[in-house]
Order: structure tokens, then sequence, then C-alpha cells
């Protein structure tokens, strides 16, 4: 149980940080959304399935979504 | 220069959040709110899942301003990206035949996932907000397999949702004229506990708002996608 939550911490740091340093928006924007649906997975391990259901529906599917949209409205490298 | 003050702001705040956290002892309940939730909720409210019992009966006007709040954003959008000027048709290539068919095969599912959740929002994990959510993402993999040829019914989105909020609002109303006289009182009978017709009025309350976060947020989606 400790080993899946310190791998799952671990990704998420990972996804975090490599969301900063792409200069593809498009996939920043993707390790984002694995930063929610691991937030969520880390949500349901603390014994906490409403708050885990909101952040995968809202945080990884529709925030991804307004962000790709606005993403394809302006531009998809970073200067 | 600008560093440096961003440098000496963040170690203000964290001084302020350490110093704040030192003071709250981890994992004890020194809370008598969150104690009288958890070991009187069920029987006050009937509702089996203690947070529903909380956010709809308890801080059921909270909810409100939350659904308001929604509505208001919805608004904004609607009123901001109606004014932009509309781009002409960019000359999108059609989604193949499998994925068009897996969206259209898999959009009921999740539609009936999310009436699932909102439903029995008072015996099981979830609720109004997170149904609604689920169900704005079934329209989220709709319009991205077939955007061409299925669009949201205009005249629906806005009676479900128009129709969400006046049901929250005039059950509220109801509450405030029988019984002990609060706004969102539950004035209908609990029922056996741990069934679907149980809580009086929390399912009512959570059907009507997931039907009315569900229609907002495929809005905004809508809203979205038509502009791009």
């Amino acid at each position: 149980m400790i080993l899946i939550v310190t791998f799952l911490v671990i990704a998420m740091l990972a996804a975090a940080v490599s969301a900063y340093f792409f200069h593809d928006l498009l996939s920043a924007v993707i390790a984002s959304c694995m930063v929610s649906l691991i937030a969520a997975a880390l949500f349901f391990f603390l014994h906490a399935p409403d708050v885990a259901m909101a952040e995968a529906s809202i945080g990884a599917a529709l925030v991804t979504t307004v962000f790709v949209i606005a993403i394809r409205r302006t531009k998809r490298y970073e200067e | 220069m600008r560093k440096i003050i961003g440098i000496i702001l963040l170690i203000i705040i964290a001084w302020g959040i350490i110093t704040s956290l030192q003071k709250m002892p981890f994992g004890t309940s020194r809370a008598k709110v969150a104690d009288h939730y958890i070991n009187k909720g069920k029987e006050e409210t009937g509702a089996a899942n203690i947070v529903t019992s909380v956010v709809v009966s308890y801080r059921s006007f909270d909810t409100l301003g939350e659904v308001t709040i929604l509505f208001l954003a919805t608004i904004g959008l609607g009123v901001v990206l109606t004014t932009i000027k509309r781009k002409e048709d960019r000359d999108t290539e059609k989604a193949s035949l499998i994925l068009s068919t897996g969206c259209k095969f898999l959009f009921p599912l999740i539609l009936l996932f999310g009436a699932y959740i909102f439903i029995y929002g008072h015996l099981t994990p979830g609720g109004g907000f997170q149904g609604g959510a689920i169900i704005a993402s079934a329209f989220v993999l709709m319009y991205l397999g077939c955007y061409k040829e299925k669009r949201i019914n205009e005249t629906g989105s806005i009676l479900s949702e128009s129709l969400g909020g006046l049901v929250f609002v005039i059950i509220g109303l109801i509450g405030l004229a029988v019984g002990t006289h609060y706004f969102l009182n539950n004035f209908m009978p609990k029922g056996e506990f741990n069934t679907l017709l149980s809580a009086g009025i929390i399912p009512i309350i959570y059907i009507a708002i997931g039907f009315k976060v569900g229609s907002e947020l495929s809005k905004i989606i809508d809203l979205l996608m038509e502009e791009s």
C-alpha cells in the first residue's frame, strides 16, 4: 500500500515538473492532466471517493478539453 | 529586483503556512461540528453518505451559492464568446468510422453512469456535481468523435438548466413555509434508511443539481468548440 502511494506521488511530481519544462504546450496540458488523474487516485486511497470523482471528471477531463481548445485557437509551441 | 521580491513573498507565505499548520494537531478531532456531522448525520438527515448529508442538508445554502456561481460563469462565457466575431468554417477532416461508432456506443453508457452517480448520491459516493461533470464529459466525447453530425439541442439544454435551478429554489422555499421554517428544511418523510427512496428532499435536490450542472458544463464545452 505505502509502496503504491509512494510510486504515485513520485509520478505526480515528475508529471508536474515536466509540465513546467515542456515547450510543446499540448504535451504540457497532457502532463497536467496526468497530475489530476494521479491526484484522483490518491484521493481514493485517502478514503475520499467523492473528491476523487470530482477531480477525475473535472480536473482530468473537462479542464484538459478547455486547455486543448485554447491551444487550438492560439499557438502550440512556446517561444 | 522582481525575482528578489518574489522570493521574499514566497518565504513570507511559507512561514505563515508552517506556523499556522504547527498550531493544528494532525489526526485528532478538535472541531465539535465535524463530530456532530459524523455521529448524528445519519439520524438527522437519513442519508447514508455523510458527505451528501453535509452538502445538501447542513450546508445546502452554500450549495445554492456554488450552483449560482457556475450559472454566472456560464452566462459570462456565453456573453464574451458571442461578441467575438465568428471564424469561417475550417475544413476539418471527418473522424474515422471506428472512432465515431465507438463514441456513439459509449455515449449512452457514460450518460447512464452520470445519472446513477447523482440519483444514488445519498447512498454511494458522488452527487450532483460529480454526476453533472461525468455527463458533460460524455458530451465532450461525442463532440470529439462526431462534431459535424451531433450537437446539443439548444432548447433542451436551456430547459433542463432552468428547471434544475427552479426545482432547487422552489423546494427550498417550500421548506421555508412548512415545518421548522428554515430554508431547505427537510420536510419530506425520511423513509427507510439506506434505500433509494429515503432521506426526504436530498435525492430530489441532487437530481436537480445533476441536471443543472450537466447542462451548464456541456454548454460551456459547446460554446468553446463552436468558436474554435
